[in-house]
């Protein structure tokens, strides 16, 4: 074990004096790495040490090809290569010249075990912490962080006393702070303390538990008061600032949650809310929705792989159609004569969606369907510490926008005024003209491309298998209950809350306990409030 | 409206009376059938059938129990599955304490998956359910607590209609999740099971099976008499009146919510003694009771029997269950087709269910008939 430590230390400051500003190519890179061609695994480490040491343009190179098993040997001379990731060309591992006319076949990898693999990802922190590139710096100062060796000490102060990178130095601080900890002298590990101190990361503060607190046996982990002391106060100091970013990130992933819930209820909030039609059969219209998107990126696979990017663009009206005219014959077919039965109203629908998932079954399997994202969905941004997902981020932003579309088109269209005129007084919009039944249909159908349009959105976040809008039906009508019904903005507000709350009440009572609480909370509600949160009032109560 | 109501039960208690005659019948002959006549026989009923029957049975007093508050009361619950559940839990409780040491790890006092989730103690709400007869108190007290606690919230906030049939959808829903938590000690996803006797019988005896069915049929026709006794009574024509119109019975100086409260603790209750009856003969309780469909399939079968009549409801949960016995068994793709089919048709073409139709369809054959033999008298001429 110390030999091993010592070696790493060696590698290291190896590592370090490397990056001091040396002759570049003073040193004949081939002796240095002839072991990997030959040798045993005390040889290949200590070849790692002389590598990265060399401070040659090529050692980070070889390293992480050695790391990766990408560091060929050919057969024939003993010539060191390095193959491509996809494993298809080769390059010289000591010039970085593509050699042609080499097959796989005629090469071996270079056997690396865990220890080996080990040394060598330390290794390699150790060189790209001063790497030109920030990216990999950023990775670098992580991974130190992850690993904490004392070994990494020097060259971390030099990483971190040049990082000029607004992004990385927070990164390279933290792990220099972590480093220092770990020095036997308590001046150098009372420097450290202040480094990490307001740092809401996990990580961090349970490092800075750890030496302001008691271990198990009562004596203090850390034996300089001091230090104690400096750590206290870090904590404390990061308590609040944790606390904050805690609360921003639940109320993103509330928000995020809620979006959802609007997204599969707005279109119940027509159906259910200014219809009055119990439409238990919406989930299978956003089931629909999402299976309409699998069809359309089956399509673009096929003929247009391309513009894979551009799919859900065309999903999008897509589900709305097939959801919408599925919507529009159901009415036609079989809710028009349910007219003022709800109960009715629910049990048909109800058969309905059995029908539905049954079909749906039967064309396209039980399975879960693979429905893929485009590239300007995946991904996260990084914003004041906390990492948001891009498809979160913009299904909240869809959300908001069919909310709005649906607001105006109610409020500002000819077709939305004949809804609105239906809804509150069916004989007198018929005495003046209004085609009703066409309107019923039109309502519903709209209600029902909605929620299509919501499967789009949700097939990229959820399986898409017949069992999708089941998952969502219930959730959905709490939603518009509890935001009263006949009310769009009650519907906005009843997501956003109950994506909020539960998001809240999860970690203090887990998941479905979370989920339990909601429901329980809700049928409270609904017993205090039997029209929700924004009833209305007037004739319409009545009805 | 009122007065005509007895002539109405009158022409309904024709059909109740030959329901119950038919279930004493076959309460008195299944036996015989099983016990008495050899297995060579072409007239011996198998002990498998009788369970299956025996399941039906209680699938039935359920619909009835459901017919009562939605047929009469005009309250349509979504979750009434969970009433059944819940009197089957407590069932299950008292046989997981009767396993005692025949368990697979043996311990004497806690169940095989208790000691599977290395738990020291029983939990509290485990205790006393040894002793069969606070078992079978539970079987009534917890549903009906449970619905005249969750009723009176409900009814004297004035909660009605399709609100009142979604949160009752929500209750169940979250009672399903909640027992789907090991952390609740009812088992988790694999509920209770492994059954070995009841009050000393042993569960997979002839003899034991036979006599739960015998139990079955008495629940049955002892629930379909005390549901007649109430729609009969004044109070359950006050029932019946809210339902036809709230508002004017609650101006007429009733108090709707109380009435309602007592339909709906009652119907709790005969859900709660159907479950019980349902798990010794089936062997299993699971969280999968408490799912939202498994009660609106209740709901249909009392749509398709014919709600407002108490034994179309039996009717109609022995023709859905058959179907679905039969169907999950011979055409699993078809099911699902078959019973949305049947919510669709029976909302849409036959509101009162197959016992309102059939008059019109025998008025319909007896009418053809005649226009037949009309027209072959015609031709004779």
């Amino acid at each position: 074990m110390r030999t091993f430590k010592s070696l790493i230390c060696m590698l290291v400051l190896g590592a370090a004096w490397a990056l001091t500003p040396a002759p570049a190519g003073a040193t004949d890179l081939a002796p240095l790495v002839a072991p990997f061609a030959g040798g045993g695994f005390a040889e290949k480490i200590e070849a790692v040490g002389n590598l990265a040491a060399s401070g040659e343009v090529r050692a980070a190179a070889i390293l992480e090809a050695l790391a990766d098993g990408r560091l060929m040997v050919l057969a024939a001379d003993n010539r060191l290569l390095i193959a491509s990731p996809d494993g298809t060309s080769f390059a010289d591992a000591i010039t970085g010249e593509v050699v042609a006319g080499v097959s796989a076949d005629s090469a071996s990898a270079v056997t690396v075990n865990n220890r080996l693999r080990g040394i060598v990802r330390g290794a390699l922190g150790g060189v790209t912490l001063l790497s030109p590139d920030r990216e990999q710096r950023l990775r670098a100062a992580d991974a130190v962080l992850k690993s904490r060796n004392l070994e990494l000490l020097p060259i971390l102060e030099r990483a971190a006393a040049s990082e000029t990178d607004p992004q990385v130095k927070p990164h390279m601080d933290i792990a220099l702070g972590a480093a220092r900890l770990l020095s036997p002298d308590a001046e150098i590990r009372l420097q450290g303390v202040p480094l990490l101190a307001g740092h809401g990361d996990a990580d961090v503060r349970s490092l800075l538990e750890g030496l302001a607190g008691k271990a198990a046996d009562g004596s203090f982990a850390e034996t300089d008061e001091r230090v104690r002391a400096a750590a206290a106060a870090a904590l404390e100091a990061g308590a609040s600032r944790l606390f904050i970013q805690q609360a921003v990130e639940k109320v993103f992933q509330g928000i995020s949650l809620g979006s959802v819930l609007l997204l599969s209820a707005i279109g119940l909030a027509i159906t259910f809310g200014v219809m009055g039609i119990i439409n238990m059969a919406h989930g299978e219209m956003v089931m629909i929705g999402a299976y309409t998107t699998f069809v359309v990126q089956e399509c673009f696979r096929a003929w247009a792989p391309g513009a894979f990017d551009l799919s859900l663009f065309v999903a999008i009206p897509a589900a709305f159609l097939v959801s919408g005219l599925f919507g529009i014959v159901i009415e036609r077919v079989a809710i028009r004569f349910l007219y003022g039965r709800p109960l009715e109203t629910l049990l048909m629908t109800w058969g309905l969606s059995l029908v539905l998932q049954q079909t749906v079954r039967s064309i396209f399997g039980p399975t879960n369907q693979q429905v893929g994202s485009p590239s300007w969905m995946s991904g996260a941004i990084e914003v004041a510490g906390l990492s948001l997902t891009l498809n979160r981020i913009w299904i909240i932003v869809f959300a908001g926008l069919v909310f709005a579309g649906l607001v105006l088109l109610l409020r500002r269209t000819a077709l939305g005024l004949e809804m609105r005129a239906v809804t509150q007084n069916r004989s007198m919009a018929s005495a003046m003209g209004i085609r009703t039944g066409r309107v019923d249909a039109l309502t519903f159908g709209l209600g029902s491309g909605i929620a299509g349009i919501a499967g789009v959105a949700l097939s990229q976040i959820d399986n898409v298998s017949p069992n999708l809008g089941q998952s969502y039906i219930i959730d959905s009508f709490m939603v518009v209950v509890f935001g009263g019904v006949g009310n769009l903005w009650g519907t906005l507000v009843g997501a956003l809350t109950l994506g909020v709350a539960t998001k809240f009440i999860e970690p203090l009572a887990g998941a479905v306990a979370a989920k339990i609480l909601v429901l329980v909370v809700i049928i409270l509600f609904i017993q205090r409030r039997p029209r929700g949160l924004f009833a209305l009032r007037g004739r319409a109560v009545e009805s | 409206m009122l007065k005509r109501f007895p002539a109405a039960l009158a022409g309904e208690d024709r059909g109740l009376a030959a329901t119950l005659v038919v279930l004493v019948a076959l309460g008195l002959l299944v036996p015989v059938f099983n016990l008495v006549i050899g297995e060579g026989s072409f007239l011996h009923i198998p002990t498998y059938l009788v369970s299956l029957m025996g399941k039906y049975l209680c699938y039935a007093l359920l619909a009835v129990a459901v017919d009562l508050i939605w047929g009469y009361g005009g309250i349509l619950s979504l979750g009434h599955g969970a009433f059944f559940a819940l009197g089957g839990y407590a069932m299950g409780m008292h046989l997981m304490r009767q396993i005692g040491t025949r368990g697979v790890y043996g311990d004497p006092v806690l169940p095989d998956f208790m000691v599977f989730l290395a738990w020291k103690n029983l939990p509290w709400y485990w205790h006393g359910f040894d002793n069969f007869a606070i078992a079978m108190a539970a079987v009534v007290l917890v549903p009906g607590l449970l619905a005249f606690v969750f009723g009176w919230f409900a009814f004297r906030s004035r909660v009605t209609g399709v609100y009142l049939s979604i949160i009752t959808q929500a209750l169940t829903f979250a009672l399903m999740l909640a027992f789907f938590q090991n952390a609740l000690g009812f088992g988790g996803n694999n509920g209770l099971t492994d059954f070995k006797e009841l009050l000393g019988f042993n569960l997979q005896a002839d003899g034991t099976r036979i006599s739960l069915f015998v139990a079955t049929v008495i629940a049955l026709v002892g629930g379909l008499v005390i549901c007649r006794l109430i729609v009969g009574s004044k109070l359950g024509r006050v029932v019946t009146a809210v339902r036809d119109a709230e508002s004017r019975t609650r101006f007429l100086g009733y108090r709707v919510e109380a009435f309602k409260v007592f339909a709906f603790t009652v119907s709790a209750v005969i859900a709660g003694i159907a479950g019980a009856l349902y798990v010794p003969q089936v062997g299993i309780i699971n969280p999968s009771e408490f799912s939202p469909a498994a009660s609106i399939e209740i709901v249909i079968a009392v749509a398709v029997g014919g709600r407002g009549t108490l034994w179309g409801p039996v009717i109609g949960a022995v023709l859905v269950n058959y179907a679905k016995t039969f169907f999950t068994g011979e055409l699993p793709e078809i099911w699902l087709f078959v019973l949305g089919g049947m919510f669709m048709a029976v909302t849409l073409f036959m509101p009162k269910g197959v016992i309102g139709a059939w008059p019109s369809v025998r008025d319909a054959l007896a009418n053809g008939r005649a226009r037949q033999r009309r027209t072959v008298t015609e031709a004779g001429e």
